[in-house]
């Protein structure tokens, strides 16, 4: 009996703290931050570097989660199953959001069923050759391409992924044939490139960055050069209409409530401004970004019309 | 150097920091001991918590429990016949059989004891030579990964069930189901009926659980009623540790070879600690003058298959510090560490960090002493595991694979997968297939694809397919040592029959 009364208040005691719960302001409870990759990738430290400022600003703690599988499809397809209540919120990049559903038919998810909350770092994709290579520019590597076609091998990593297409696209503005060499990840690629296994390696501006005495960056695939090596030239200014870049942004669950994305977006973006955080991200090789929800899903829509037709016009 | 040695070694025995690393190195065994949970995760959980420490501090602990977890995995090998992690998938070959011949304290203090070894070998190379061996590890491109690969393969004449055809069978089995999600090279998504989880594929660590501890489960349980879970109950002394540690002693051979397996396939960036203790296990049987041993409980294979996995660690840790390039996942994750307290691989790391890289190297050191001290004192209590009846251990094991397998990728497909390969386990440990030669498929099978269709394309493009993979000196290596291991088996009963023909001749001349 004395059990039951036990019972009976422990009831009473749940149902007055759980009641207004319901009506209490977002957030008032553990948010779950899923990196839909391994441990150790440039999402987790990213995840990691937000993690304790996130608590801050939030108030509440964040706890980091690892979905890794299908070059992040299994985290994304995860996402949308969650409930839209701003509890479960995931790392998402560009291109890979796009270039799954359009390339895999099936890829679990839909890019419009990503609610984008912000995008906070970009990072540019370049072309590079070892130093002591015999192409010194990029005008070189199209002329010997375009007499020797197919002999130039490119590492990259992955197929369908951002410099898969930024090769496709290369190609074609140059009207050049090359052989692209998918490794399984950009460490793989770097490795591989680095022992001369290929020719030239499409990689992130962290890995450019972090091996430029090594090696010679033709062009990167940005509107304006690249901060931290300002005399590479960009495919634009050598007459290839070409922006290739990774963007790690983050995501809620479709019909999340527009008020719990607006608290979210004002947490990450006042974490993009913060000096000492841009400061790490610009030394590392990365650029930081502040893009709001809105502009990450116009970015997204852009993005998609940009690659649909490559897709379409590549996969046989 | 030698200052940034004593610099490091007196930063690690600093009361503090010392209390880190035991606490790492224990924390370690629990990650690496526990069948879903991965050095890689242990290391992920613990990031975070070096934020605020001083950054040799942040590092020393992680040294532990990289180097904790490379020894952890093997004492559910031992004991259960599961591995902790799939890098100790060889020890389950020799420890399980130990265990159930009442040995497992034996199994226990060999791993501990050859897991110190091979990683205070491994780390005297990386502190001695990483530079150079950086660059050489860079040589090992997709043809060398494609002959690896092949080599590994060969091991299945080794672990033998007694049936080529069969073992033949499973391998293939286990190439067939590495091919299930997406495709290396053109990121096609197969065989994943539908199924879009099964687009990242098997998980490893699921199909161990599956293929290697369920139908142990089910066979203690099944018909038998079996009242422990092996025959004969374990007596932990202090004996036993005494002896078998002067047991290894006597194998100089062994042990440093297993090291340097371990070492050169940890530094070689992609393949991973579970390709070095399977090799490393097939050399020991192949060398040892009692091959029949091997597979039926010796702590020799134990050996051989932890010094290797365990000289893994520090091997991957080669280009990680010296090139940024990760050797294994774990390594990864350090490398993010290093990120977030600003330090960047490379020379630098080496000259302006050199104090903070060089207590994370000796911080590793010490960590390899600490695995023998508490592998041995710990054998006393983890043996006794096994003396639980089985009406309490078979379901408390049973609950710990279903969390092992939701654990690895939070995901509930895959605990449906890991309890279809268990019935397929038990069924086929009835017909007397060997679960290893699917294990094996399955880990390699990958490395063969993505290396072969890599040099295919890259070999087109040269002009010569089979110049790009064949006339390379790794992989002119790598192609001899498959053609031997292949024709191995044909030679070792060929000097049986001789043996046999002079002592029948011996007999003759009486």
């Amino acid at each position: 009996m004395k059990n039951m009364t036990h019972l009976f208040i422990l009831f009473l005691g749940t149902l007055i703290f759980a009641v207004p719960s319901v009506f209490a302001k977002y957030p008032n409870r553990p948010i779950t931050y899923q990196v839909p990759f391994n441990p150790g990738g440039q999402t987790d430290v990213e995840a990691r570097r937000q993690q304790p400022r996130l608590e801050k600003i939030l108030g509440e703690k964040v706890m980091v989660q690892y979905k890794p599988g299908g070059g992040g499809s299994i985290g994304w397809t995860n996402l949308i199953k969650q409930r839209p209540n701003g509890y479960f919120m995931s790392g998402i990049n560009i291109p890979h959001i796009i270039l799954q559903p359009l390339a895999r038919g099936n890829a679990g998810y839909e890019t419009e069923q990503l609610k984008p909350v912000a995008f906070f770092q970009a990072t540019p994709i370049g072309l590079a050759v070892m130093k002591n290579s015999k192409f010194k520019t990029l005008e070189d590597l199209v002329a010997y391409a375009k007499k020797n076609p197919g002999a130039i091998t490119c590492g990259g990593s992955g197929t369908w992924s951002g410099h898969h297409i930024a090769y496709l696209q290369f190609q074609k503005a140059a009207g050049i044939k090359m052989t692209y060499i998918p490794f399984k990840g950009a460490s793989p690629s770097v490795a591989a490139f680095l022992g001369r296994h290929v020719t030239t390696l499409w990689g992130n501006s962290n890995n450019l960055f972090q091996h430029r005495e090594k090696i010679r960056v033709l062009a990167y695939g940005t509107e304006k050069p690249f901060a931290p090596m300002p005399n590479v030239p960009t495919f634009k200014s050598k007459g290839y209409n070409i922006l290739a870049s990774i963007d790690r942004g983050v995501a809620v669950p479709p019909r999340t409530p527009a008020s719990v994305i607006k608290t979210l977006e004002k947490a990450f973006l006042s974490i993009s401004r913060d000096p000492e955080v841009r400061r790490q991200m610009l030394a590392d090789g990365f650029i930081p970004l502040e893009m709001d929800s809105q502009q990450a899903a116009a970015y997204i829509k852009s993005k998609v019309v940009e690659w649909a037709p490559v897709v379409k016009e590549f996969k046989k | 150097m030698f200052d940034s040695v004593f610099i490091g070694l007196e930063q690690v025995f600093q009361l503090q920091n010392l209390t880190f690393l035991f606490f790492g190195v224990f924390m370690g065994i629990i990650f690496g001991a526990l069948p879903g949970l991965t050095a890689t995760m242990g290391l992920a959980l613990l990031v975070p918590f070096t934020f605020t420490m001083a950054p040799s501090t942040g590092l020393i602990m992680l040294a532990g429990i990289y180097v904790g977890a490379m020894y952890g995995d093997s004492i559910p090998a031992i004991l259960i016949n599961t591995p902790g992690t799939p890098a100790a998938i060889a020890t389950t070959f020799d420890g399980f059989p130990l265990s159930q011949k009442g040995m497992a304290q034996h199994g226990l203090v060999a791993a501990a004891f050859s897991s110190s070894y091979g990683s205070l070998t491994a780390n005297v190379v990386l502190a001695l030579a990483a530079p150079p061996l950086a660059i050489a590890s860079l040589m090992f491109g997709p043809p060398e990964y494609f002959w690896l690969a092949i080599f590994g393969l060969t091991i299945i004449s080794t672990i033998s069930s007694g049936s080529i055809f069969k073992d033949l069978l499973a391998g293939t089995l286990g190439l067939m189901l590495s091919t299930i999600g997406m495709a290396p090279i053109g990121g096609d998504v197969r065989l994943t009926f539908g199924f879009t989880d099964l687009q990242g594929g098997v998980a490893l660590i699921v199909a161990l659980i599956g293929f290697f501890c369920l139908p142990e489960i089910l066979n203690s349980v099944i018909g038998q009623r079996k009242r422990t879970y092996t025959a004969v109950t374990v007596k932990p002394s202090f004996k036993v540790i005494r002896e078998v540690i002067v047991d290894l002693f006597k194998q100089p051979v062994l042990m440093l070879r297993s090291s340097a397996i371990g070492t050169v396939i940890g530094f070689a960036p992609g393949a991973g600690g579970n390709i070095a203790s399977m090799v490393s296990y097939n050399e020991a049987a192949r060398w040892d003058k009692h091959p029949e041993e091997f597979g039926k409980g010796t702590i020799k294979g134990v050996a051989a298959s932890e010094a290797a996995n365990s000289a893994m660690a520090p091997g991957s840790l080669i280009p990680l510090l010296t090139l940024g390039i990760p050797g294994s996942p774990p390594a990864a994750v350090i490398l993010g560490a290093l990120m977030l307290h600003g330090l960047r691989p490379g020379a630098e790391l080496f000259t302006t960090h050199a104090d903070i890289t060089f207590s994370f190297i000796m911080g590793l050191l010490v960590a390899a002493f600490l695995v023998t001290i508490i592998g041995s004192f710990g054998s006393f209590f983890f043996a006794r595991i096994i003396n639980i009846p089985s009406r309490f251990l078979a379901p408390g094991i049973l609950f710990m694979t279903v969390l092992g397998s939701y654990a690895i990728r939070n995901s509930m497909l895959d605990v449906w997968i890991m309890f279809v390969f268990g019935i397929i386990g038990y069924i086929s440990s009835k017909l007397k297939f060997h679960p290893a030669p699917i294990v094996l498929g399955l880990i390699l099978g990958p490395f063969a694809e993505e290396g072969l269709v890599q040099s295919m394309l890259a070999g087109k493009a040269s002009g010569s397919v089979v110049g790009y993979m064949v006339f390379r000196p790794i992989s002119l290596v790598l192609i001899s040592m498959c053609v031997l291991s292949a024709l191995w088996p044909v030679f070792a009963s060929w000097r049986a029959k001789k043996r046999q023909a002079l002592v029948v001749e011996g007999g003759a001349n009486d």
